[in-house]
């Protein structure tokens, strides 16, 4: 079987990223925490391959720097979604119609009913801004879809033959959620997964550009924005580059989501508002 | 249809009841104390203690609570801790600038998404529909804030053609006001219609291989006929919901928009309090936000069991 086009296109994108990001741990072309103001707003050429920014910083480097901020976010936020919402979606299937079923599903409802930028915004009230709430407020966002999608797959598992003999051979409930419903959702929940990265990218760069992110000095796409934006006229290459950098990081997570879902499974449909 | 409604009601009661508490129980763990915070770190004690019960902060949490909720039904959200006005009139001030927004934004995305998400359908797996489905796959990657930085550097700095950020309010006629609002409102709608046309396209899609679809053809109607008269009306039903939900989005996503086009909108309006430490302000303002989601939420619900009976009997 060959692999969809744009799962390959996806993976090289994401790879390039990742690998970035990684590479950035132990090698940048400059150090990021130089600064090098004669050398400001260069664009780019030879030496600084995609330029200088307004402390005649590196822009590379920094690009390198701000993925493993957003990989890093965007990641754990996913982390926090699947693990608290994968659980709740499977307990709501298994208790089907029940009022811990009703409970959780209003819950749900509610947390949707808070946009990621609102949770963001209260929790930077209380707690102040930075990259740890930024991961909590985007995690808390990610908790419902997982619940949604675990619960609406679980469900039409329940009823089919295996489970059956399953519960005639004595497992319970819990078991069979972890033993043989999960490893047929899995597939799914890898292909929401992927999407969900995709937009916790996109708000990581959101909070972090508004300054509910990151803090300085930990770079990041979203504030590398928020610096160009009074000089974008005079160097549009510093808005410019860290933009693109969110666009094809985000693309190569979508495409690589919709050609895993191709791949794993034609049949299956995956929420993505 | 009544018990529906009652029931819906309901439920709508309780989420707006429920979200009150979570957003105040939220931001009154808030360490620090607002009036200890306005006065500055030499405040004698007993001056904090008189602007505490100035204030109305030294009331217990569950009396403030209840206040507050009671005001609210009523349209009042008490007085700002810093500017001592009335809340309501804060946010009613804002909201002339951010409802707009956010109405214009939700009329490009229609505009946009609907003729996207037909076209791409009706050319199904031709180069139309690639080309169509490439462009939201963009769409949909690209940051508002970013895309509306662009905007504003072709269309403000290098075309000249409109203002690159302020109000001018709506005092001066419709139209200075409009124009203010018409580059932030692409950069809003712009991801949310990438989002809305693939949506209308595989709702299409999903009609066009129903049966009823089969009996139009079969009994004359061509591929365009059937698409225009039956398959999208019931198309619709799924988009709507999609609607609904970008109407809430396009309001709070506003709040990073407002912030590039410096327009004084509630977005503004909430920084503004939470470095303040203007807890109220802050409370009224999420309050308000998530109370529309719900709300818009509630409407969409309504709308579906009118059009579409089945959904009645289910819930």
């Amino acid at each position: 079987m060959s692999l969809p086009r744009t799962l390959i296109l996806g993976a090289f994108l994401t790879a390039l990223f990742l690998g970035g990001a990684l590479l950035s741990f132990v090698w940048t072309p400059y150090d990021i925490e130089l600064l090098d103001i004669p050398n400001r707003l260069h664009a780019p050429d030879a030496v600084n391959w995609l330029g200088t920014d307004h402390l005649g910083r590196d822009i590379l480097s920094m690009i390198m720097m701000g993925a493993r901020t957003s990989i890093a976010v965007a990641l754990l936020a996913v982390g926090i979604g699947m693990g608290i919402g994968v659980p709740l979606g499977l307990t709501a299937a298994a208790r089907r119609g029940s009022l811990l079923d009703e409970v959780i599903m209003r819950g749900n409802d509610l947390i949707f009913a808070f946009p990621s930028l609102v949770i963001a915004i209260l929790i930077t009230a209380v707690f102040g801004a930075g990259a740890a709430n930024a991961i909590i407020a985007i995690g808390i966002f990610n908790i419902p879809v997982f619940a949604r999608v675990t619960r609406g797959a679980a469900l039409s598992f329940w009823s089919r033959d295996f489970i059956l003999a399953a519960r005639v051979a004595g497992k319970n409930k819990a078991r069979i959620s972890v033993e043989h419903i999960l490893p047929n959702i899995a597939n799914l929940l890898i292909v929401q997964g992927t999407i969900q990265f995709s937009l916790g990218i996109l708000a990581e760069a959101a909070l972090s550009y508004i300054g509910l992110g990151a803090q300085p000095p930990t770079a990041s796409w979203g504030r590398m924005l928020a610096d160009a934006q009074t000089l974008a006229a005079l160097a549009p290459h510093v808005a410019l580059i860290p933009g693109l950098a969110i666009v094809l990081m985000v693309l190569g997570l979508n495409l690589m989501g919709d050609g895993l879902r191709d791949l794993l499974d034609p049949r299956i449909r995956v929420a993505r508002t | 249809m009544i018990r529906y409604t009652v029931g819906r009601l309901v439920s709508l009661c309780l989420s707006l009841i429920v979200a009150s508490m979570v957003i105040f129980t939220v931001v009154e763990v808030v360490p620090g104390d607002p009036a200890a915070y306005m006065l500055g770190v030499n405040a004698r004690p007993d001056t904090v203690a008189a602007l505490r019960a100035e204030l109305g902060l030294d009331v217990p949490k569950i009396e403030r609570y209840l206040d507050w909720t009671a005001g609210m039904l009523q349209g009042d959200f008490g007085r700002s801790y810093t500017y001592r006005t009335p809340v309501s009139q804060m946010i009613l001030d804002r909201m002339v600038v951010s409802l707009p927004l956010a109405l214009l934004a939700l009329a490009l995305t229609v505009i946009i998404a609907f003729p996207a998400g037909i076209y791409a359908a009706s050319r199904r797996g031709k180069l139309g529909d690639a080309g169509v489905m490439g462009a939201t796959q963009l769409g949909v990657a690209v940051p508002n804030f970013w895309f509306a930085m662009i905007l504003v550097l072709v269309f403000a700095v290098h075309l000249r053609w409109v203002s690159a950020g302020g109000f001018p309010g709506w005092g001066n006629g419709i139209w200075p006001g409009i124009k203010a609002l018409i580059l932030p409102a692409v950069a809003l709608a712009l991801p949310q219609a990438a989002i809305l046309a693939r949506v209308m396209r595989s709702s299409l899609l999903d009609m066009l291989g129903e049966d009823f679809i089969r009996t139009a053809r079969a009994k004359g109607l061509s591929r365009r006929q059937a698409l225009w008269r039956h398959a999208i009306r019931n198309a619709l039903i799924p988009v709507l919901t999609i609607i609904g939900l970008q109407f809430s989005f396009l309001l709070a996503g506003g709040i990073v928009i407002e912030q590039i086009f410096y327009l004084p909108g509630l977005g503004r309006l909430i920084f503004q309090a939470i470095s303040a430490r203007d807890l109220i302000v802050v409370e009224s303002v999420v309050m308000l936000l998530v109370g529309l989601v719900i709300i818009v939420n509630f409407a969409v619900d309504l709308a579906y069991a009118l059009v579409d009976p089945r959904l009645r009997i289910r819930a």
